[in-house]
């Protein structure tokens, strides 16, 4: 490596230094990963069984991203392409490698929890200290790997990738789509394809020959084309069939995957509800409410207090008759918190929200309500909503997944039909201007008050059917984390955007409870999601068009204090 | 546009119900210790007691709070991650602490202790600024001129970030601080409780806080700082270096934070991965409190909001007969923020960020 680097033209050594910076990122990366215990934890997940982990695919991927962002900045030509590849690719694997003798030679473990031997011997693929060459090795291979794919023509480099993606995928939720199968007469297959956990090696190729080959075929772009070939009464007559087909999963899709499965979508389905109440008052209103948790938590007593035929319960009415004052109630709280503080502007209401949820929620678990409210012992035996026999379809999970399908539906023809209202209009007024809103004779306070109760009343509502689905209520369910949880959704998955929660709530809700080992982490793809978000696409992932066009940053506008000719953002 | 009597009934009640909000909290806090007053339950040595206690924590609370004060006067911004650089300084100084332990130095005698402290401080004070300077490169600087919830966002991912790679580092366990065992005696004064740990806090905060004023005050760099943020395009034209003067923001307020971290943790004497979550939204009700933006006022804030967190549960709740009114402390600190921000917004101190955010 170090002759290219010797032989490069000046113009050139420009970019063999971004090269060797990414390398040094891509090593940083990696290491963090092993430290942090991403790999380590990862690693009793197998992707393609008895071949490769979970947590040594973050490794190769780390590797790889590497290898591809340095082939992207290295001079033109076949070798120096795969050449940055490589270096980038080495250098990150180098890191390892440091890491590796470094622990052997220092007891790193009285500092890192996660620097046991164990991870040595993960990170050099059970060699330990005499294999510490390993990841150097390996990394140069992945790098130069992945510098190929640049070289190669874009016909051969999307159909591997898309390969390669698919084996991950599958990979992931091998567990989840082989019981199905297993009870299904396809049990044979699934046995061939499915490992316990991830994919037999056998299984892997053909996933992968059958992705790569799907999209040699130019699969996807041959329906596109078709598609767009077709009238548009028939287009959307194929819109429609997909639509009743989409329906129709959604619908079927606890009963199909039962037990487990059944639990985490009625959870998705809750947050998708919260998700959405919250989306009046952020999206539209643009409030930033961190203490969503507070209303959440008068909803869950209420219906608690109301529905309970244990000890703190007052009245043992049936579920349905509790939801409305939980409802109503937590509306009010809404009112009486909102009313003080929503003279103030946005990010001093986050924290005095913020303030408002951990006062609830210190409340809730203190001894001064815990004669009321149970404290730490919690309220019990809160019946179901919809009683049935413990076989009916109908039993545990599944009719809350219905239930929360059915509310979030609601709120998101409520949310739809206000956007467009003069209400609607109001709160996106405030949100863009709040001094021109003001001065166009909209009430400020008034305005803010009826979002921030709506989405209080939601909040509420979740509450309600949480403590429905889980049957019992306690101090410790009421955390900071739903107030996050519901706020990351919503700015992850874009903001106004009513697609944009059902995805925010299936990545950062559903995928984080289906695997056990995202779950630790959950928090910090939470953290570097946001500031990614922010930093890349503030909008969300399914932004709605006008929070789109507000919170990007002009590409060309820097700002005055910086000098000429250093945009923003480098 | 003339008000229709819908909207001028519900002004009516807003006013009102803003009233009756003021009225209870008087009442409480003036029936509440008259309550606890006339009962006569605590003697003069246990209030001498909290005020103290108040004081130790109201200085770390100022000394974070001018981290917040600070880069909200420069950037306009709520630098959510505050508490996090002072969790990170609290680490810093626990690892340095067993190093020193191991070699003899932590209690060997009085003279080396309070040495292996001033270390401690100092390598907290070096991480944190470190790590503040990485979040602010990576998490803020792209994002300077953007709308002001998308900063604020960012920074709400880098304080989660942060926690929870502290938490992967070391684990989700509680870490008990190693004893100075010379801190925890108790100073010989008549009258007054008070250990040697809490003269220790207070007077180094006060110390580190004098020679932060006198910097931002008397200092080029920090002329520049406040120039920058009066306003920073007319600051760009004068010549100053604007990004120079916002990285030493940071850096000052990491510094600060990451000495109060070691400070909160040789009172507590335990630190884990959240530790830093709860004090830093406090430290941001101090410099609300003292009027965001002015550096003698967050300092202001701070040692009130300490006295009132220290004294108020007992003061205010105890007299109403609420069992363990301790449980309420971080309640009374949090209704405080609610009813500074609503009540006088521009806090104790501060008029000059006041216009533009009220």
């Amino acid at each position: 490596m170090t002759s290219e680097l010797m032989l490069a033209q000046p113009a050139s050594r420009e970019r063999w230094l971004g090269v060797l910076r990414v390398g040094l990122l891509g090593g940083i990366i990696a290491v963090y990963l092993a430290l942090v215990g991403i790999v380590p934890r990862f690693d009793e997940r197998p992707l393609v069984s008895g071949v490769i982990s979970l947590g040594q695919t973050a490794l190769v991927l780390t590797m790889a991203g590497a290898g591809s962002m340095a082939a992207r900045r290295a001079p033109a030509g076949r070798r120096p392409v795969i050449g940055a590849g490589a270096l980038a690719g080495a250098i990150t694997g180098g890191f390892v490698t440091l890491l590796v003798i470094v622990g052997a030679a220092v007891d790193l473990r009285a500092f890192m929890l996660n620097a046991s031997p164990r991870l040595y011997d993960l990170l050099t693929f059970g060699l330990g200290v005499s294999g510490s060459w390993i990841p150097t090795a390996v990394g140069g291979l992945i790098g130069a790997g992945a510098g190929a794919l640049y070289v190669v023509p874009t016909r051969v480099r999307t159909p591997v990738g898309w390969g390669l993606i698919a084996v991950v995928a599958l990979g992931l939720f091998a567990g989840l789509l082989r019981t199905p199968l297993l009870t299904s007469g396809l049990s044979q297959l699934a046995r061939f394809l499915f490992a316990p956990e991830g994919l037999t090696p056998v299984g892997a190729v053909i996933v992968f020959v059958l992705a790569t080959a799907l999209h040699v075929a130019r699969g996807p772009a041959a329906v596109a084309r078709r598609m767009d070939a077709l009238p548009a009464r028939q287009r959307r007559a194929v819109f429609a069939a997909g639509g009743v087909f989409g329906l129709l999963l959604v619908f079927v899709m606890p009963l199909a995957l039962g037990g487990f499965f059944a639990q985490v979508i009625a959870l998705v389905a809750l947050y998708v509800l919260m998700g959405l109440g919250l989306n009046i008052t952020l999206g539209l209103a643009g409030l930033l409410d961190l203490g969503f948790v507070a209303f959440f938590a008068v909803g869950a007593y209420t219906v608690g207090l109301l529905t309970s035929t244990a000890e703190f319960g007052i009245a043992q009415w049936p579920f349905w008759a509790a939801v409305p004052i939980a409802v109503l109630l937590a509306m009010a709280f809404g009112a009486f918190l909102g009313l003080p503080i929503l003279g103030i502007r946005g990010d001093y209401l986050a924290i005095a929200t913020l303030g408002f949820g951990e006062i609830i929620r210190i409340l809730a678990g203190s001894d001064l309500m815990k004669g009321v409210l149970g404290g730490p012992r919690g309220i019990i035996n809160i019946p179901k909503p919809i009683s049935v026999a413990p076989d009916h379809f109908l039993s545990g999970a599944t009719q809350i997944y219905y239930i929360a399908l059915v509310c979030a539906a609601v709120i998101a023809f409520v949310a739809w039909r206000l956007r467009a209202s003069r209400l609607g209009r109001a709160w996106v007024a405030i949100r863009e201007d709040e001094d021109v809103a003001e001065a166009l004779g909209i009430s400020l306070v008034q305005t803010k008050l009826l979002a921030y109760m709506l989405g209080a009343a939601f909040a509420g509502l979740g509450g309600a059917i949480f403590a429905g689905l889980v049957g019992s209520i306690f101090s410790s369910s009421i955390q900071l984390f739903v107030s996050i949880n519901v706020a990351a959704l919503i700015i992850v998955g874009g903001m106004g955007s009513i697609p944009g929660v059902v995805v925010g709530a299936i990545f950062l809700i559903g995928i984080p409870e289906l695997f056990r080992e995202f779950s630790e982490y959950r928090f910090l793809f939470y953290g570097i999601a946001l500031i990614a978000m922010m930093r890349y696409r503030p909008e969300g992932l399914l932004p709605s068009r006008i929070v789109g066009r507000e919170l990007h940053v002009p590409e060309n506008e820097s700002p005055a204090y910086l000098p000429a000719g250093e945009p923003l953002g480098r | 546009m003339k008000a229709t009597w819908v909207e001028r009934l519900t002004d009516a009640a807003i006013v009102t119900f803003l009233w009756v909000f003021r009225l209870v909290i008087v009442v409480v806090v003036v029936v509440g210790s008259f309550l606890t007053l006339a009962s006569g339950r605590y003697s003069a040595e246990v209030w001498i007691g909290l005020v103290v206690s108040g004081a130790s924590l109201g200085s770390i609370y100022a000394l974070m709070a001018l981290g917040y004060t600070m880069v909200y006067g420069i950037l306009r911004m709520i630098n959510f991650a505050h508490g996090e650089i002072f969790m990170a300084g609290a680490f810093a100084g626990y690892f340095t602490a067993i190093t020193l332990d191991e070699f003899g130095m932590l209690n060997a005698n009085p003279l080396l202790s309070v040495l292996s402290v001033l270390i401690m401080i100092l390598v907290a004070m070096a991480v944190s600024t470190a790590l503040a300077l990485l979040v602010e490169r990576i998490a803020y600087r792209p994002l300077r001129n953007a709308p002001r919830l998308v900063p604020l966002i960012s920074a709400i991912g880098a304080s989660f970030f942060l926690q929870y790679t502290f938490r992967g580092f070391f684990g989700p366990g509680i870490y008990a601080y190693p004893s100075v065992t010379v801190l925890s005696e108790r100073i010989p004064l008549p009258l007054i409780t008070m250990r040697w740990v809490d003269a220790l806090v207070i007077v180094s905060a006060l110390a580190m806080m004098t020679g932060l004023y006198l910097f931002v005050m008397r200092s080029k760099l920090g002329t520049a700082i406040r120039a920058v943020s009066e306003d920073k395009s007319t600051a760009a034209l004068m010549g100053i270096d604007v990004n120079r003067a916002i990285v030493t923001t940071f850096a000052l307020g990491a510094a600060m934070a990451g000495a109060a971290g070691v400070l909160y943790a040789l009172m507590f004497r335990q630190i884990f991965f959240f530790s830093g979550f709860v004090p830093g939204i406090k430290a941001f009700t101090a410099a609300v409190l003292g009027g965001i933006g002015n550096v003698p006022g967050a300092m202001l804030g701070g040692l009130f909001l300490g006295q009132v967190e220290s004294i108020g549960p007992t003061l205010f709740l105890d007299g109403f007969g609420v069992p363990s009114p301790n449980q309420l402390k971080d309640v009374i600190a949090f209704t405080m923020l609610v009813l500074v921000l609503v009540f006088r917004p521009s806090g104790i101190l501060g008029e000059r960020v006041a216009r533009d955010r009220a």
